[in-house]
């Protein structure tokens, strides 16, 4: 830290600094009394040069003692959250995959962002390809053509996807998915099972591509220095405008629709949960709206966030958007691609239907592309339809 | 403007455009020169009616005049709002500080909300102890206040191919400014014993996306703070409530959101991060890794293209926003002229180490089109280079880390524009 003077933070640190050292005066003159000295700071300057130069200068805590605060982790509660791996295999648990159960878990569980072979759906990650790219005008970063280590694969997958239901993939599951990413990207053969005891083996095709940040010596000097002030150059002509590329949003349209999240974020806390569409249900004939089970819902319906927009301005994401789902027609909404198999599907999402669909989706669906397991519980099922209910309406 | 007009938002905007539209002349003051200005001559209902009591906002908010001055998104940038980025409206804010609300957001598995009752925070690893704290305990450690920027290494990171969006919301509003109140991490890190060969701390966070970064030892022990305070309030839920690490200088991305655990390491992780992110990719098809500090940066924030000069000639203020990785800001040059001619610009505010600088150039507009730029000068002697000069060494597609020179055309209507000049 700079040992210039700040303008905050010395303030409180210099007063504790002075009563500290009026302590150590009374100690010096009538002497006992180190532990009211000790009461008044934890660790004042030792001299009174020391004091005023704190209470001028310091903005930061002297203290390096230990305060015996915390409880020593146990070591199954480290087991749990320490799952990161490094390039030397370092915090790899126990456990295979091959390329073919790869694909499977693949195909169920990423490819719905991903695309069946890594090509990546919409503006979702490419996983693959992309070689010899990296000197093009238009790079394609993928796992293949630029991931330095395999670790990264295997710890960014384990700790973070599937997207929306993180850590939920087993050690097994894990290797078996980084496998699959290996073949679609040519660097393995179809009967390659991935372990830990071969993990360190693996080497990525751009482990070599990178090197520490030399900013220091190949930039800084150049940009050091007086620059000019004046006659600086003869004449200025645009050369390039944002106007014509016409890519910034439209300032009406999207200050309005932040503008309500903007008030909802400013409002009291409570007055997050509960959208208010109990009324609306009413008129229309329903029965009431239990406000607590919506509440529950809108809980529950955040498993469903990563893909399903509901509500004022929904839109189709990588799910179709749910307004009015209770009750609409199967595979009914405009500019969403549903799988062949929904839309051969006939009737409409009644409650008992969409119960049976969110309770097992691949059973009742069979080839549906929604990556969802299910919601094992009734009352996550009562709940979260009650939300769509009040929220898409 | 109206000013019995009861939506403020309508008739500003009307305003702004009515402005515009008239070339620059204030529609309000030929009105009063003629029957008095009805701002005045009338007498208007917050002058007759009662205000609102003190139990009307137990948690103020802006007045609603102001609801424009908000965070905003381009959608098109990433595939899912819940993995994505939103902007600071720089150019309505003035002076150092943001406002906890108007922070910018980036989270990569959506902004968790969680209960501080039930977070910990683990050290572990290469420590003599390995700990774990509840947020009470920390509450317990000596904390210091300090104002620090915070930058994504991404903004201005859409500008590498030429000017692209029009509002320094868009092109440098992944940028924050406030005063944390944290426990210094080295504090933390000495409660559990670093032991010799412990060189790299890896923190995480305890969302979707369960964050991680390699920092360096040195960094971590210097001036990281463990903060659970922003602006004198809680940190909000998308800034990492209730509890983050605070890594000055350094890119926003190490700035561990939601901080659950902090692992001591001999080596760097190469993490996701890391290595697929935030690394700068180059012509020749090498990448630097581990390019963590933030070079020395500033942008004028108004005039710009979401605040055109709507008062016509005469008296204009020229406002700003510098800050460096490395240290203070002890100048800034502003040209009107696309650069043939520079003046330094009037620093105003505290000068405080890795935060932001306000800068001010205060001109009287002779109406004629002007090409604003600004170029500051950091502490180390640093000078905030071309957009060209830095293409010249990395090329366009290094993403990160653009802290180019950028210039708004402001034409005779006083409407200003993204543009590069010669």
């Amino acid at each position: 830290m700079s040992k210039s003077l700040k303008l905050f933070g010395g303030a409180f640190l210099g007063t504790a600094a002075v009563l500290a050292a009026a302590a150590n005066f009374a100690d010096g003159t009538i002497a006992s009394l180190p532990d009211q000295a000790s009461r008044m700071a934890l660790n004042a300057p030792a001299d009174m040069d020391g004091m005023f130069i704190a209470a001028a200068q310091a903005d930061e805590v002297p203290a390096d003692a230990k305060l015996g605060l915390g409880r020593e982790a146990l070591a199954e509660e480290i087991a749990v959250w320490d799952i990161d791996v490094r390039p030397d295999g370092t915090g790899l648990p126990e456990g295979s995959g091959d390329v073919m159960t790869g694909e499977e878990i693949f195909v169920e569980s990423c490819a719905v962002c991903h695309g069946d072979f890594g090509e990546g759906v919409g503006r979702w990650p490419v996983l693959t390809g992309g070689f010899n790219s990296l000197t093009k005008d238009r790079p394609v970063k993928t796992t293949g053509s630029y991931w330095p280590y395999l670790s990264t694969v295997y710890d960014y997958i384990n700790r973070a996807m599937p997207f929306g239901n993180a850590q939920s993939l087993q050690p097994d599951d894990v290797y078996a998915i980084t496998a699959y990413l290996l073949y679609m990207n040519d660097l393995v053969d179809e009967d390659f099972t991935l372990s830990r005891e071969n993990f360190a083996g693996v080497e990525m095709p751009n482990a070599e591509g990178f090197y520490m940040d030399d900013r220091a010596e190949t930039e800084i000097p150049v940009f050091t220095g007086e620059p000019c002030m004046e006659a600086c150059k003869d004449t200025v002509e645009i050369t390039m405008r944002a106007a014509v590329l016409d890519v910034t949003p439209d300032e009406t349209a999207a200050a309005e629709a932040a503008a309500d999240t903007a008030e909802d974020e400013a409002a009291a806390p409570e007055s997050e949960a509960a959208p208010d569409a109990a009324p609306a249900s009413e008129s229309d004939g329903h029965a009431a709206i239990d406000p607590a089970l919506v509440e529950a819902g809108e809980k529950v319906f955040k498993k469903c966030k990563a893909c399903h927009q509901i509500g004022d301005g929904a839109k189709n994401r990588t799910g179709p958007q749910l307004n009015n789902v209770v009750g609409r027609e199967v595979a009914a909404v405009d500019g969403f691609k549903y799988s062949k198999t929904l839309d051969a599907m006939e009737g409409v999402w009644d409650e008992e239907a969409l119960s049976a669909f969110l309770a097992n989706p691949k059973a009742y669906a069979k080839g549906t592309r929604m990556s969802f397991a299910g919601l094992r519980k009734p009352e996550d099922l009562a709940a979260i339809i009650a939300y769509m209910k009040a929220a898409g309406q | 403007m109206s000013a019995s007009d009861k939506s403020g938002t309508a008739s500003r905007r009307t305003f702004l455009k009515g402005a515009l539209a008239a070339g620059g002349a204030v529609a309000g003051a030929g009105a009063a020169r003629a029957a008095g200005d009805p701002a005045i001559t009338q007498i208007q209902p917050w002058m007759q009616e009662l205000g609102d009591g003190v139990d009307v906002a137990p948690y103020g908010k802006p007045s609603e005049y102001e609801d424009q001055v908000i965070r905003r998104t381009v959608e098109w940038l990433t595939a899912d709002p819940v993995s994505s980025i939103n902007f600071t409206p720089l150019h309505d804010l003035d002076g150092i500080i943001t406002p906890n609300g108007l922070c910018f957001e980036r989270h990569h598995g959506g902004a968790a909300h969680i209960d501080p009752a039930e977070h910990r925070l683990m050290i572990n690893g290469l420590v003599d102890t390995p700990l774990v704290f509840t947020m009470e305990d920390i509450m317990r450690f000596p904390r210091e206040n300090h104002v620090y920027f915070l930058e994504c290494a991404a903004n201005s990171g859409m500008e590498w191919r030429g000017a692209q969006l029009n509002g320094c919301q868009f092109t440098h509003g992944m940028i924050h400014n406030v005063m944390y109140t944290g426990v210094p991490l080295r504090l933390l890190l000495n409660e559990a014993g670093i032991k010799s060969e412990g060189k790299w701390i890896l923190p995480e966070g305890a969302d979707a996306a369960a964050m991680t970064r390699s920092i360096p030892m040195e960094k971590a022990l210097d001036d990281c703070l463990v903060a659970f305070k922003m602006n004198g309030e809680a940190l909000r839920v998308e800034q990492g409530y209730p509890l983050r690490l605070v890594v000055p200088g350094w890119e926003g991305n190490m700035w561990i959101k939601w901080l659950r655990r902090i692992e001591v390491g001999d080596k760097p992780w190469h993490h996701r991060e890391e290595t697929s992110k935030y690394t700068d990719l180059f012509p020749d098809g090498k990448a630097r890794r581990f390019t963590w500090e933030m070079d020395a940066k500033s942008v004028i924030t108004s005039p710009s293209p979401q605040a055109p000069i709507t008062h016509g000639p005469g008296p204009l203020v020229i406002k700003g926003l510098a800050w460096s990785g490395r240290g203070t800001i002890p100048r800034v040059d502003v040209t009107i002229d696309g650069g043939k001619t520079w003046a330094q610009a009037r620093m105003s505010g505290p000068s405080l180490d890795k935060s932001m600088h306000a800068f001010y150039l205060d001109i009287k507009w002779d109406g004629q089109p002007l090409y604003l730029q600004s170029r500051a000068h950091d502490s180390t002697g640093y000078v905030q280079p071309t957009k060209q000069a830095l293409r010249e060494i990395r090329g366009v597609n290094s993403i990160y880390h653009n802290n180019g020179i950028q210039t708004w055309y402001v034409n005779e209507q006083g409407v200003a524009e993204n543009v590069e000049v010669s």
